[in-house]
């Protein structure tokens, strides 16, 4: 069925073409829009049947367009490396520009703001301050758990990096403006995220629907932030956050450059790399510890090693704990919070045997390369020691082991994001110890939305650990 | 050993100067690490390798001369 289908580009013989690529096969029927059925229902298992049946260089049809997937070292490694010149991100990603609003991301300027805005709250030097800041946060949502109880993964880990995100890159007072209803708003706008944007990211659908209120929400509950920072008038300096930096820019004719749906939209991208993406990667290192046992002691027992002397989690998520990172790396191994990336290409590039034309769509997928065998021997297997000593598939596999992508590209929160793991189980391990709610494969993700997030029910149950540590008093 | 950084990776973190300060500093102007010593002594092996392994960008290897 697939035509040659570029906009605007000859396909006359010679000239390159996507289509010269091995199509995979169709395992949901093609209702018109090819593998978007799929995609929508089990987007894992055609990512795999593209590499089981194309190799390292396959396609997919998304709508009217060529998905090219690559996975491989050699594949991935000449799409990371790509400028942007060449393959952009810029249009690829269709079902964000409803959440963020128009024009917000991607055309944000001047480009010191992006840099201001995307770089410096991620510098090392900043670290130890967002440390102390996540501790915190912490300390206060395990607060009112008592000795015993219950909680939903999805909830209390989304609701624990909403504070953690918005508190580190936006400032401490807008975050204490904050409660639950944002991340619930928040969460709403993530399950907004359905494959079928790449047709029409306004369809009528209920996630697009509930998306759109969600974002309506969201705008207000910042204008009435807004509104009593305006009332309150100007603070020192050093009690100023962004918020106060964007409602204090004016246009020349006095009025305010920026409106509360632009700040809004400003603001959920800013959150939106570091909340999903890290509250997953949580709950699958809890689940992945509860399904090993062993595992689950030897970590523990590691922090308790680590904190004996009574350092502070501030000090110690900045520095190494080597079997904790390994289990937080092998869970991002099995559990990437994304499992493709794509990029839509602007100049003619080789991937493979193939000269891929511009306007062609272009993935990488860290679910498929993260598990290939040639690189991560028996790679269904949960081994965190692949990491520890003379192993450490990660380095080795730089281009293949691909949770945080790769290339100029590569996650910039990847630090902050390690430091923030280390930092929520050096708390909740050291105070609780954790059991099943429910049977183990019960706890799955929900893979219908192109942002992946565990389903619920995710409940585990916690105890306070009797404690073998000194306390004081 | 060879210390290299593969600078179309490098993404200015700054994290290597922590882990190997005699080892790796940082261009300013390039927003980019320079790598102040190529063939460091065998004592800062352990310094490099955190850096290495804790570089958010992945820019950094060791090779075995």
């Amino acid at each position: 069925m697939a035509e040659a289908s570029s906009p605007g580009f000859e396909t006359g013989a010679g000239a390159p073409s996507a289509t010269s690529v091995k199509e995979v096969s169709y395992a949901v029927p093609d209702d018109g829009f090819g593998h978007l059925a799929e995609l929508r229902i089990d987007p894992i298992g055609l990512l795999q049947r593209t590499r089981d049946e194309c190799g390292d260089v396959g396609r997919f049809r998304l709508g009217d367009r060529d998905v090219v997937l690559v996975s491989g070292a050699e594949a991935n490694e000449a799409f990371f490396r790509a400028p942007d010149s060449v393959l952009d991100q810029a249009e690829a990603y269709p079902f964000m520009t409803p959440i963020f609003g128009k024009g917000v991301v991607f055309d944000a300027s001047p480009e010191e703001r992006q840099q201001m805005l995307k770089n410096q709250a991620l510098r090392g030097d900043m670290m130890r301050g967002h440390a102390t800041t996540i501790e915190n946060e912490i300390r206060g949502m395990v607060a009112d758990w008592g000795d015993e109880g219950e909680i939903d993964l999805l909830d209390w880990f989304a609701e624990l990096t909403i504070y953690t995100t918005s508190s580190c890159l936006i400032g401490k007072p807008f975050r204490a403006e904050l409660d639950a209803s944002f991340a619930h708003y928040y969460h709403d706008l993530e399950k907004g995220t359905d494959a079928i944007a790449y047709v029409d990211p306004y369809a009528d659908i209920e996630s697009f629907h509930q998306r759109d209120a969600a974002r309506l929400k969201l705008v207000e509950l910042v204008q009435a932030i807004i509104d009593k920072r305006q009332a309150r008038g100007r603070v020192p300096r050093e009690e100023r956050d962004l918020l106060d930096v964007l409602i204090s820019l004016k246009d020349e004719d006095g009025s305010d450059h920026f409106t509360a749906d632009v700040i809004t939209g400003m603001f959920i991208s800013m959150m939106f790399a570091g909340h999903h993406t890290s509250s997953g990667t949580a709950a699958w290192g809890l689940i992945e510890m509860l399904r090993h046992p062993e595992i689950m002691k030897d970590v523990t027992a590691e922090l308790d090693d680590l904190y004996a002397d009574g350092s502070e989690v501030s000090f110690q998520a900045l520095r190494s704990i080597p079997r904790l990172e390994a289990v937080l790396k092998e869970t991002l191994r099995l559990h990437p919070p994304l499992i493709i990336v794509l990029r839509i290409v602007k100049e003619e590039i080789q991937l493979g045997d193939h000269v891929i034309p511009e306007g062609t769509m272009v993935g990488a997928t860290p679910k498929v390369s993260n598990r290939i065998p040639e690189d991560f021997p028996d790679p269904e297997l949960f081994d965190p020691g692949r990491y520890l000593d003379e192993r450490q598939e990660d380095l080795l596999n730089r281009w293949t082991w691909i949770p945080f992508g790769a290339g100029k590209h590569r996650c910039v929160g990847s630090a902050f994001a390690m430091m923030q793991l280390k930092a929520i189980f050096s708390v909740i391990l050291r105070d609780f110890e954790f059991e099943m709610a429910q049977p183990s494969e019960s706890y799955q993700d929900d893979v219908s939305k192109m942002v992946i997030q565990l389903e619920q029910p995710c409940r585990v149950k916690y105890r306070r650990r009797v404690q073998t540590r000194s306390t004081p008093g | 050993m060879k210390v290299t950084a593969d600078l179309d990776l490098c993404q200015g973190h700054q994290m290597c100067q922590g882990e190997a300060p005699d080892v790796f500093a940082f261009d300013d102007d390039a927003d980019q690490v320079v790598v102040l010593q190529e063939h460091p002594d065998e004592s800062l092996r352990p310094q490099v390798k955190a850096a290495v392994k804790y570089c958010p960008a992945m820019a950094l290897a060791i090779e075995e001369d």
